[in-house]
């Protein structure tokens, strides 16, 4: 199995390495397009603000390799949001796989402020597709961001928080995506991990 | 729903863990590592190192650490101690740690936090705050609790929160190592005026202190040291009591 974990100019891929090391991955972080595409798994994770990450993606002619994948792709955090069609943060148009918009969390819920970001252990409900395989409704797994993916028909999970309930995860064809970070989520990140490398492809 | 998150802190010198550490079961309770590893399987939802003796020597072991508690531990984690400049806070990312954790600094370069927050995002940024509640109130210190600066904790704690910090760690003098409970009033207010979110630190002696910092104290977080080294509070224990009063736990 070879995994290959995107390099851009996003923070924290180290924690998704080392995640991948626990579950007896050892994953190549490539830029190189031939590499990715022959990759059989690929991650394409992160933490960043849109803009400048997109724009990192096409000058660099990620976008259209990130696009252009055959393979299943696990898009995490920033990476969830930008394999959607636009994020509010910095009014960026991102790379589309998803035809849902990204947008911020309301400032207030009702009387109350909305913290945000979101940073914290949140629950993820309506699971659905062998990405979950083995974990119960209502796990908790970790989140920090400040912009979410209101619910849509791609959802495979939903997370209320701030008054909303949204699309924590998505699928489409074989891009599979959460706002989540498995990588920090305990043993209910690593079986995610695991459930990604192993899911069945054709 | 949002969980309350229990964090363990634990003070680092020379890349071994201070303090007495009374744990059973635990090969070495001095390597960092492994009692980190210990309170992640007992539940902690996030764990704070603290790089207590800060020496230029000493930085790299902390750093080698890092390195160590990322390779081995799912769970998210913040470093702090001796951050003084973005070059500090890159290296200890790149050694995997999830976020910085400053205080005497960000006191004396408040564009710190920006630079932080604008290179590496919020999240990454946590502005520790020591206060104590002098005879015309909350006031600021820096240096271990040494000095007192200017600032007032409320209009400090806004302006790190308006400057890009993520969270805000909360420390009262007068509460830490005293076992009595956190200042709840203060961090209600905190919590209340600050759009992000605050954690409650130092003070914890019994587990319904940790459901007043939640409950009056409005807190997201709450950290404590002693208690847990020394086995006072054992974290299943208090997540499943906070569980039954009724506060959204990570069981």
């Amino acid at each position: 199995m070879k995994v290959a974990v995107v390099r851009y100019n996003a923070g924290n891929i180290r924690s998704v390495i080392n995640a991948l090391h626990r579950i007896g991955e050892v994953p190549v972080v490539t830029d190189d397009p031939a590499e990715l595409a022959a990759a059989d798994r690929v991650i394409f994770p992160g933490q960043g603000e849109a803009a400048n990450t997109m724009a990192y993606l096409r000058k660099s002619g990620l976008d259209e390799v990130i696009r252009n994948l055959k393979q299943p792709v696990l898009g995490i955090c920033i990476g969830q949001q930008l394999l959607c069609a636009h994020s509010e943060e910095g009014d960026t148009p991102c790379l589309g796989v998803f035809e849902s918009p990204v947008v911020r969390f309301p400032a207030v819920c009702g009387e109350e402020r909305v913290k945000i970001p979101q940073i914290g252990w949140n629950t993820i409900e309506n699971l659905s597709t062998p990405l979950f395989e083995g974990l119960k409704e209502g796990d908790f797994v970790y989140f920090v961001h400040s912009f979410y993916v209101p619910d849509c028909a791609a959802a495979i999970a939903r997370t209320t928080y701030g008054g909303v309930t949204y699309a924590s995860a998505l699928r489409r064809g074989n891009f599979y995506t959460t706002q989540f970070h498995p990588e920090k989520s305990g043993d209910v990140g690593l079986r995610i991990l695991h459930n990604f490398i192993h899911l069945c492809h054709d | 729903m949002l969980a309350k998150r229990i964090i363990p802190c634990l003070d680092v010198k020379d890349g071994r863990t201070v303090k007495g550490i009374n744990f059973v079961n635990l090969r070495d309770a001095g390597d960092p590592v492994e009692l980190g590893k210990a309170y992640s399987e007992q539940g902690a939802d996030e764990l704070v190192f603290l790089d207590i003796a800060a020496t230029h020597e000493g930085r790299k072991t902390f750093t080698d650490m890092v390195s160590r508690v990322a390779a081995a531990i799912s769970i998210p984690f913040t470093v702090g101690g001796g951050i003084h400049e973005l070059a500090d806070v890159a290296r200890l990312l790149e050694a995997g740690a999830d976020k910085v954790s400053l205080n005497s600094a960000v006191l004396r370069n408040p564009q710190l936090v920006n630079e932080i927050a604008s290179h590496f995002g919020s999240q990454v940024c946590v502005a520790a705050i020591d206060a104590r509640c002098d005879a015309d109130g909350w006031h600021c210190y820096v240096n271990g609790g040494r000095i007192r600066v200017e600032r007032t904790l409320f209009d400090w704690a806004r302006e790190v929160a308006d400057r890009g910090a993520g969270e805000i760690l909360f420390t009262s003098m007068d509460h830490d190592g005293v076992k009595q409970g956190f200042p709840n009033e203060a961090l209600a207010r905190l919590s209340d005026e600050l759009s992000i979110p605050v954690i409650a630190s130092g003070g914890a002696g019994a587990k319904e202190h940790f459901a007043d910092a939640f409950r009056l104290g409005h807190a997201d977080a709450a950290l404590a040291a002693s208690v847990f080294h020394f086995g006072e509070i054992k974290i299943p224990e208090l997540k499943q009591y906070l569980h039954n009063e009724g506060i959204c736990v990570r069981l």
